[in-house]
């Protein structure tokens, strides 16, 4: 999706050996498959009758043994006073504890199915090179979880779910999609002209909630090789949290080179496209810089 | 592109900010983001109120909660759809005149199968679907009701009676209720009846009405069905059940209206005779009828011992 290859940058330079294909794009291909094959665990049930994974995001059951909850949604119907059944709560729990323990965002950037189309519209928006716009402030999306929370406890229902483009699409793809679409367009729309990364950077709760979440993910991106920077932007350029990377690699408020801010989506495309190989993916505990 | 300097302002204290500018920004940037956030979740709850009502086709599964409970609990994973072993149930999108993502049929393309393993009760993860619920004959997913009269073959005298057959609980939530047919003066209409205690709201019936548009359409039942005032209590049940009327024997009135043969109407107007049990039976209501009273229901519905 995203490209390396700016109008400006013409030829490789000449320390650095020209990177293949692979290298430049691993990570996005890692995360596509990743997201990709979530998806087909569950359509090879619908279209081929060999059933992997039941159910969507929301709440599913893989191999007839394995539940997941979204646990944003079952912590709305609590909300809302309904004590869910155990295979909801458990569901909830599994998922919730992979997050705590890998990485919060990591669903944003290789699960949610609404990420390729921010990361398409963040690309289209670059390749059109529109500057202009409105971004909202990147606390909206606290307050929008608060506030969704809120909404369920004084209405009793669960009241994103009528909206969520997060669970709209990915249940759309699954079990058909309708009005859904429209909602899914004007997310393109709007990240394109209107805000870039406005809705996975600044509004979306369901990423506000993983990234609370993330606080103490074992997987991080790190710059350990930050002496090597050139400050080409490429990574601030292509990342959706581009105020993540400075403290790492500017070496602002820290010395360790690890971006442990949870608003990373540990998408590793800053990995992609530096030339200098500055970032590698690594663990939380791992400081080392060379 | 205001996120690098509001989103570190936003999260120091106001004390970390030495000036009041510092200050300023932080309040109005709270501002914005609490007043955009709490638009967006307002906009959202609005439309779901707006949304909530159910349409009057669309049937819940088995064992679903009453609607405000249901749509507190129903994740929308459509586990139950998956379940579902004759594709009854679908999830509905954004649009559709159900709330978003939530299961649901229509009796009229695919009406519930009433499995008696109930599996789309087991697939529910969170107790949209209640799991109190083991025997499908206890559902209660709707209520059928023969909404046209006009139209319903038995009611024009033909002996159609499909829905009576195809249902699952036949004798029980639909019967035949025989009565007088004034038009050829000398037939009987089986008229298909349904009870609501025995009816499970599967739209069994719905679906095999044989008419273009269906006579008895399957409802939510808080569409369907009516209710009595909690106080009120049938004189003739309490009479049968204390053996004897609680407030003494009656005067017994005169039966005004009923003098002459037609007493002022058509004699094809009056379709059911009044009860023949008084002591002096009213002088010949419409003569032919005065045999066919209407009498309990597994006496008087036409009882075959039929199934399925």
């Amino acid at each position: 999706m995203a490209t390396t290859t700016l109008p400006s940058k013409p030829a490789p330079a000449v320390c650095t050996p020209a990177r293949s294909l692979w290298q430049r794009q691993r990570w996005l291909i890692l995360r596509r498959s990743s997201q990709l094959l979530i998806l087909l665990a569950f359509l090879t049930g619908p279209w081929f009758g060999l059933w992997i994974a039941k159910g969507n995001l929301s709440s599913s059951l893989t191999l007839d043994v394995l539940p997941l909850t979204d646990p944003l949604l079952v912590l709305q119907t609590l909300v809302t006073g309904h004590l869910p059944y155990s295979s909801a709560l458990i569901g909830a729990a599994i998922v919730l504890g992979f997050y705590l323990l890998v990485g919060g965002r990591v669903f944003c950037s290789w699960v949610c199915p609404v990420n390729v189309v921010t990361d398409a519209a963040a690309w289209t928006r670059r390749r059109l090179g529109i500057k202009t716009g409105r971004v909202p402030d990147a606390a909206t999306r606290y307050w929008l979880l608060g506030g969704l929370l809120v909404a369920a406890a004084v209405t009793g229902h669960l009241v994103w779910e009528w909206v969520n483009p997060v669970s709209l699409l990915h249940r759309g793809l699954i079990f058909g999609m309708g009005g859904g679409l429209f909602v899914i367009a004007g997310i393109f729309i709007y990240d394109v002209l209107v805000a870039s990364r406005g809705w996975c950077g600044h509004l979306c709760p369901m990423g506000a909630f993983y990234g609370l979440l993330g606080k103490t993910a074992l997987l991080r991106v790190a710059a350990p090789n930050r002496k090597a920077c050139d400050d080409c932007m490429d990574c601030f350029a292509v990342c959706p949290e581009p105020q993540v990377i400075r403290p790492a690699l500017k070496q602002v408020g820290q010395i360790h080179p690890l971006i442990l801010a949870p608003d990373c989506t540990t998408c590793g495309r800053c990995i992609d496209v530096c030339d200098k190989q500055v970032f590698k993916m690594t663990h939380r505990f791992d400081q080392r810089s060379e | 592109m205001d996120t690098g300097q509001t989103k570190p302002a936003s999260k120091a204290p106001a004390a970390a900010t030495p000036a009041s500018v510092g200050r300023r920004k932080f309040i109005n940037s709270v501002a914005a983001a609490a007043g955009g956030g709490c638009l967006l979740a307002l906009g959202a709850g609005l439309y779901s109120r707006s949304a909530a009502a159910l349409p009057a086709q669309a049937i819940r599964p088995p064992g679903a909660l009453p609607e405000p409970d249901f749509l507190a609990a129903c994740v929308r994973c459509g586990l139950c759809v998956r379940d579902c072993p004759y594709d009854t149930l679908k999830l509905s999108d954004l649009g559709d005149p159900v709330p978003t993502g939530t299961p649901y049929f229509h009796a009229r393309s695919v009406p519930c199968e009433m499995c008696e393993d109930i599996p789309c009760v087991k697939a529910c993860p969170t107790g949209a679907l209640d799991r109190e619920l083991t025997d499908i004959n206890q559902a209660r997913m709707g209520l059928a009701a023969l909404v046209d009269h006009e139209s319903c073959l038995n009611f024009l005298g033909l002996r159609c009676d499909v829905c009576y057959r195809v249902c699952p609980v036949i004798d029980k939530a639909i019967t035949l209720e025989t009565q007088h047919n004034p038009r050829s003066d000398r037939h009987a209409m089986l008229l298909p009846t349904v009870h609501s205690d025995a009816c499970t709201g599967c739209g069994k019936c719905e679906k095999s009405c044989v008419l273009p548009v269906a006579a008895i359409k399957v409802f939510p039942r808080v569409l369907a069905q009516g209710a009595l005032p909690a106080h009120y209590r049938k004189g003739w049940e309490e009479k049968a059940r204390h053996g004897g009327s609680l407030i003494g024997e009656q005067v017994e009135m005169p039966v005004r209206g009923f003098d002459g043969p037609t007493a002022g109407r058509q004699a094809t107007e009056t379709v059911v005779a009044p009860a023949a049990t008084g002591a002096e039976a009213p002088v010949a209501p419409v003569a032919p009828a005065a045999s066919t009273a209407p009498q309990p229901r597994d006496a008087g519905g036409l009882n075959s011992k039929w199934k399925p």
